[in-house]
């Protein structure tokens, strides 16, 4: 097991590195380096200007000189400054990483509030009435674009009902309180967390319909175990098992839906950080922000396997991992 | 497909999918038989209501809504297609060559499509679509053009839609390579490829079907993020997604704007999506819902 999981950090630190030159690479030939802003903002300067500021920010040199250089300050924990921020990139990344994390977890958290009783209702009586609507709901989730669906939830609920703010972390007026805060918090949750209830609900019940199906049930029923414990101590328990798995996959796609969620509601999280510092020219968080998204994910993902291997006994993790 | 008309929703979605494709399509008459451009700007009938004239009204510059919706269409429809098409037949090649060969392409290869699968993509595609193309030593006409980033488009969104057909493919591959057929075929003598492409491929088309047909909802969705974003198709060139960038600003003032691209986004996606899902139970009747 402890060999397993060395395995598998070795293969997040490996990945996370390739993501970091492609990335780095990638940045490099964005429009614009700092040295064409700076000229562009100052109309007097001079073509020796830019020479010796480019020489002065390093930007004269190869690029994979650069990167190794990016690389060895980033291993002693330099991470570099922000342009956009004029701030430590860390400093940054630690600042907004909460809002991204509490945004995930909430959603998340509604995601198995409502996904768990809808599959279940779905799966009791499956091709009835019920299960046909959940399952034509579970369709729109999955195949609402999630932008549209923060407008919808802006012209409904702050424009023409005026319920819910249409955006920010929090209102000026307000005393700053968790109510508050909790306001700001329901579009974009709403928002993050429907595709996600969609996904889960479908993998739930059809787990759900395969186990209903397996011998142990049935022995259940015969011994007259009542139908509701049937589901809920039997059923439920061993079918919860993919949806493990499946919220370590789906991680990368919230990562993706918190991006857009966060620009969409003025959320300072991660997801808006990096939106924010790519369209700026921020190559440093950019950079940082984009490894600290997917080395999260990834380690999400690591987490649902060991999970996994924690609820199911059948499964042993051995040195070789996935095969 | 004789069969799927018999399924009502199957039928509801294609009949919905043929409207919205050949209104798209025949954009361009439409516009003659309204005597309207969609391109043209009235500064002096800007934002304004649905009428006669406008039925769907007009948007920020003046410009009939109903008109730019056709013509986003047009735009949304084929990237969503033609990227669906590439990326299912990227997916299909490594899917095809993972299954059959085996071993360690096998392994490298579905090592790197869980890889795709689990990042968060959408940050990186960001930054891919960022990339200044004059940079990579294109002209800058070129790299300008809306040519260029239309396919620039198609290619960001095959990268990411690649490995769920790759997966499928690889599957049905593992299970036909066993079969007696084949078996028969690399008795003979034939060469692997042929083998692959001759006697596994043909047999293989179901689920790459489904994939395909799937996959072109997941297409038009990332597409409309991307223009949405600002990174996928530019203004003035209308896609649904871009459409939506204009509308949120107005979102107090109309609307309108807002509700309308989405719709169709939406209706297009729920359609694929349900089309794909009914070719599946279709296909193979283990995952039937009755």
């Amino acid at each position: 097991m402890s060999r397993f999981l060395a395995g598998r950090l070795l293969q997040t630190l490996f990945v996370l590195f390739v993501l970091s030159a492609a990335t780095y690479g990638l940045l490099g030939l964005m429009p614009g380096d700092p040295v064409d802003l700076l000229a562009g903002a100052n109309p007097d300067i001079t073509p020796a200007d830019i020479a010796r500021l480019k020489v002065l920010y390093g930007l004269d040199r190869p690029i994979w000189e650069r990167y190794l250089t990016w690389l060895s300050s980033a291993l002693q924990g330099d991470f570099g400054y922000s342009r956009l921020y004029a701030q430590p990139v860390l400093d940054i990344v630690s600042d907004r990483l909460p809002t991204t994390i509490l945004l995930i977890g909430l959603s998340l958290l509604v995601a198995l509030t409502v996904a768990l009783p809808a599959a279940i209702m779905a799966a009791r009586n499956p091709g009835g009435p019920v299960d046909r609507a959940i399952n034509l709901l579970c369709f729109a989730g999955v195949s609402v674009p999630p932008f549209w669906l923060a407008l919808l939830l802006i012209i409904l609920f702050a424009v023409t009902l005026g319920w819910l703010p249409a955006g920010g972390m929090s209102s000026s007026s307000g005393d700053g309180g968790i109510l508050d805060r909790a306001r700001h918090l329901i579009l974009p949750v709403v928002t993050l967390s429907a595709a996600t209830v969609a996904a889960y609900t479908r993998h739930l019940r059809s787990a759900l319909i395969e186990v209903l199906g397996e011998d142990y049930i049935r022995t259940a029923r015969a011994k007259g175990v009542p139908e509701r414990r049937v589901m809920t101590r039997h059923a439920l328990r061993n079918a919860l098992l993919p949806v493990v798995t499946l919220i370590g996959l789906d991680l990368g796609s919230l990562v993706s839906g918190a991006l857009i969620t966060e620009t969409m509601f003025s959320q300072l999280g991660m997801g808006k950080t990096i939106y924010d510092a790519v369209m700026g020219n921020d190559y440093n968080l950019a950079l940082v922000g984009l490894l600290t998204a997917a080395a999260a994910t990834l380690i999400g993902n690591l987490g649902a396997d060991l999970a996994y291997a924690r609820l199911d006994p059948r499964i042993v993790y051995s040195t070789e991992p996935g095969a | 497909m004789r069969r799927l008309i018999g399924d009502p929703v199957a039928l509801l979605a294609m009949l919905v999918l043929a409207t919205l494709a050949l209104a798209a399509a025949f954009a361009p008459l439409i516009e003659g038989a309204m005597g309207l451009d969609a391109e043209a700007v009235d500064l002096f009938n800007r934002l304004t209501p649905p009428s006669p004239e406008h039925p769907l009204g007009t948007d920020e510059l003046g410009r009939d809504l109903l008109l730019r919706l056709l013509e986003g269409g047009r735009v949304s429809l084929s990237v969503g297609i033609s990227a669906a098409l590439v990326a299912s037949g990227i997916g299909t090649v490594i899917g095809l060559a993972s299954g059959y060969l085996g071993g360690r392409l096998d392994a490298a290869l579905m090592r790197i499509a869980d890889g795709v699968i689990a990042l968060p993509l959408l940050p990186l595609l960001i930054v891919l679509a960022a990339v200044d193309l004059s940079k990579l030593g294109l002209p800058p006409e070129t790299a300008q053009s809306e040519a260029a980033s239309l396919i620039r488009l198609v290619v960001l969104v095959s990268l990411v839609g690649w490995p769920v057909t790759a997966r499928l493919v690889r599957a049905s591959t593992l299970s036909l390579r066993k079969r007696e057929f084949v078996e028969a075929a690399r008795a003979l003598g034939f060469s692997p490829w042929r083998i692959a492409l001759r006697h596994v491929l043909p047999n293989a088309m179901g689920p790459i079907l489904v994939a395909a047909t799937l996959s072109v909802g997941n297409v038009v969705l990332f597409e409309s993020v991307l223009s949405f974003l600002g990174l996928g198709i530019r203004p003035p060139t209308p896609s649904w997604g871009n459409m939506l960038t204009g509308a949120q600003e107005l979102i107090w003032e109309a609307p309108r704007l807002a509700i309308w691209p989405g719709m169709l986004i939406f209706v297009t996606v729920v359609s694929v999506n349900l089309l794909g899902d009914a070719l599946r139970d279709r296909l193979d009747p283990r995952t039937a819902r009755r």
